[in-house]
């Protein structure tokens, strides 16, 4: 039978002025733990919220991201006409070649410059983007060197306001909107026209085709045929499968994430060692009383670990807990797909809280467990004439 | 007709070693406790006495030699054995109380119940019949700090008795208490023995607490002097 719950809780609450650095310190690597995986959370996020499911994505075969890719405009005229392909009321093919070209810009606070990713889109591509909305001011006007910021990177880089205008490549832009890529890839993005961008970047070829075809049967069809087609040498997928791929930026934030983790949980599990030592040897008499009672070794080795699990289990909830004020929060970092500032939201799941939660319990558990078995081999009486 | 016996010791012997050296607690003891008897051990320090009461507890084991018990040799049980054992068939009492501090009256006394198959229900009427006995009913939900020496030692012979055991052992169960809360200790654990039948074995120093059982019997060097 083991020793009532409250034993081991009363324990914890008792001796709070004791524990307590231990449960900040657990609090402390639990923090890291969420907030790290959260970025990574967010940046998948991101990338997992791009794209429309209608949509296909046309980049040269080979290439591992639409910034690396190139295709000639010579492959543009012959898709363009493809049946597969859908026409709006106009009777024009629903079919954006892009340009993508990197910049660099100064940030709004004087900490230096950073990357932009500067998307030329055709006519077209702002229709085959649903997602992305106008919050303020227009869209450019194609032909002029005008341009669409991220609102979500308009504070973030010098002259990002409407109406103000920034020199890049060759050429002075006007920032004439802001645009919201709802919580897309896309909010990392500035848009302008696609024939004016390969103009002033002087690039003889599109990065990227986005297609809509007439209906998932075409869409099936059309993936066979350009794969099928030799003379291309281009890969489609489906927009959204693409988008999902681009997750390499988070990868190693997630290896950080849990690297740091273990480190400083290493620290933690001696922390708690540490404290459980300390309060098991201020009552051996009191563990030796257990044992003189009836209670077995295991029962004592379990009630000192539920008290250890309880310890961390606290430094977890509040570890989590001031993680939490991070969630929705936006921040930007480099992205390694596009070597460009990707703008995204720290993303506190529930299932990464209960991550954190159980890492927390597996910090006391392990940190608790030489503590215990230790106080429970101790002979009954050597324990009984303790002080 | 006779009384039978609770407690049969024969030529027990107790040695451990300390450093270097051996040292011999026990040196061929043999004992007959009979069942509602008050026994008290006297003897200086070191003598062996408290060696002996660990010895007919199960919480020690002798070196050589017979410890019977209700008819049941500990030499022969093992650890768990031991412990389920103790928690069947007897009551501690210590010097220092060793109550769990952070339990309330209540819960100290219902811990050895915990042990046991009772429903939460027999065993609330249990504690509380427990309490009542040493007139602490009305302190069930106190913590020990909350409570005074020999209100803290009533609460554990309250739960050394909750499990209705034949054998309750005192070791010095007054050596940190007032005269007053001396006299009360010391009553309640003869009335235990007078009136309920308990066999009571008490360790003491104290020649007036030695008054109180119904048999004294001296240890010297390990030995039995009377």
């Amino acid at each position: 039978m083991a020793l009532p719950l409250r034993y081991s809780f009363r324990n914890v609450l008792i001796r709070w002025r004791s524990t307590f650095a231990t449960v900040l310190g657990i609090a402390l690597v639990v923090f890291v733990f969420v907030l790290l995986q959260s970025l990574a959370a967010g940046i998948e996020k991101s990338s997992g919220n791009t794209g429309d499911p209608r949509n296909i994505m046309i980049v040269r075969k080979g290439s591992t991201a639409e910034s690396a890719s190139l295709i000639s405009r010579e492959n543009l005229r012959e898709i363009q006409y493809f049946e597969e392909i859908a026409r709006n009321d106009r009777g024009e093919p629903i079919i954006s070649a892009d340009v993508l070209v990197l910049v660099n810009l100064p940030r709004s606070d004087g900490s230096g410059e950073a990357n932009v990713l500067l998307r030329g889109v055709s006519p077209r591509g702002v229709e085959l983007r649903p997602q992305v909305r106008l919050v303020a001011g227009r869209w450019f006007t194609p032909g002029k060197r005008e341009i669409v910021v991220s609102s979500r990177m308009a504070n973030r880089f010098a002259n990002f306001g409407i109406g103000q205008s920034f020199k890049a490549g060759t050429a002075n832009f006007i920032v004439v909107g802001w645009l919201d890529g709802g919580g897309s890839a896309f909010d990392s993005e500035c848009w302008m026209d696609a024939d004016e961008c390969r103009s002033v970047f002087e690039r003889d070829l599109y990065s990227s085709f986005l297609v809509r075809p007439v209906d998932e049967s075409a869409a099936t069809k059309f993936l066979e045929r350009i794969e099928a087609d030799r003379r291309f040498k281009l890969k489609a997928e489906k927009e959204v499968e693409y988008y999902r791929k681009q997750t390499m930026t988070a990868a190693p934030i997630k290896w950080l994430g849990g690297f740091l983790a273990i480190m400083m949980s290493v620290g933690a599990v001696f922390a708690a060692m540490n404290t459980m030592y300390a309060s098991i040897g201020a009552r051996t008499r009191e563990i030796g009383t257990l044992r003189v009672l009836g209670f077995r070794r295991r029962s004592v080795v379990l009630a000192l670990l539920i008290e250890g699990a309880l310890l961390a289990l606290i430094g977890g909830i509040v570890g989590c807990g001031v993680a939490y004020l991070w969630n929705g929060y936006t921040t930007a970092t480099m992205g390694f797909e596009t070597f460009s500032e990707i703008v995204f939201e720290f993303t506190v799941t529930p299932r990464l809280m209960a991550e954190g939660l159980i890492f927390a319990v597996l910090v006391g558990l392990l940190g608790s467990f030489l503590p215990s078995v230790r106080a429970s081999r101790l002979p009954v009486i050597a324990a009984l004439k303790s002080v | 007709m006779s009384v039978p016996n609770i407690v049969t010791i024969r030529e027990l012997s107790k040695e451990y070693r300390q450093g270097e050296i051996n040292v011999t607690a026990l040196n061929n003891v043999s004992l007959d406790i009979a069942q509602g008897e008050f026994l008290t051990l006297m003897g200086p320090s070191g003598s062996g006495k408290s060696t002996l009461l660990h010895i007919i507890a199960g919480i020690d084991r002798p070196t050589r030699g017979v410890c019977r018990v209700q008819d049941i040799d500990l030499t022969k049980l093992d650890e768990s054995g031991l412990a389920d054992w103790r928690n069947q068939n007897v009551g501690f009492v210590f010097q220092t109380f060793n109550l769990i501090p952070v339990l309330t009256a209540f819960e100290n006394v219902e811990l050895p119940l915990l042990l046991t198959r009772l429903n939460a229900k027999r065993r609330r009427e249990q504690v509380n019949t427990a309490l009542e006995l040493v007139g602490l009913a009305e302190r069930q939900k106190h913590l020990p700090r909350q409570l005074s020496g020999g209100q803290e030692q009533r609460v554990a012979i309250a739960r050394a008795l909750v499990t209705d055991p034949k054998l309750i052992v005192a070791d010095e169960p007054t050596g940190n208490l007032d005269s007053n809360s001396a006299q009360e200790v010391l009553g309640i654990l003869q009335m235990l023995s007078r009136q309920i039948g308990k066999t009571v074995i008490m360790v003491t120093h104290d020649p007036k607490a030695a008054a109180f059982g119904s048999r004294s019997i001296h240890l010297e060097k390990g030995e039995l002097t009377n």
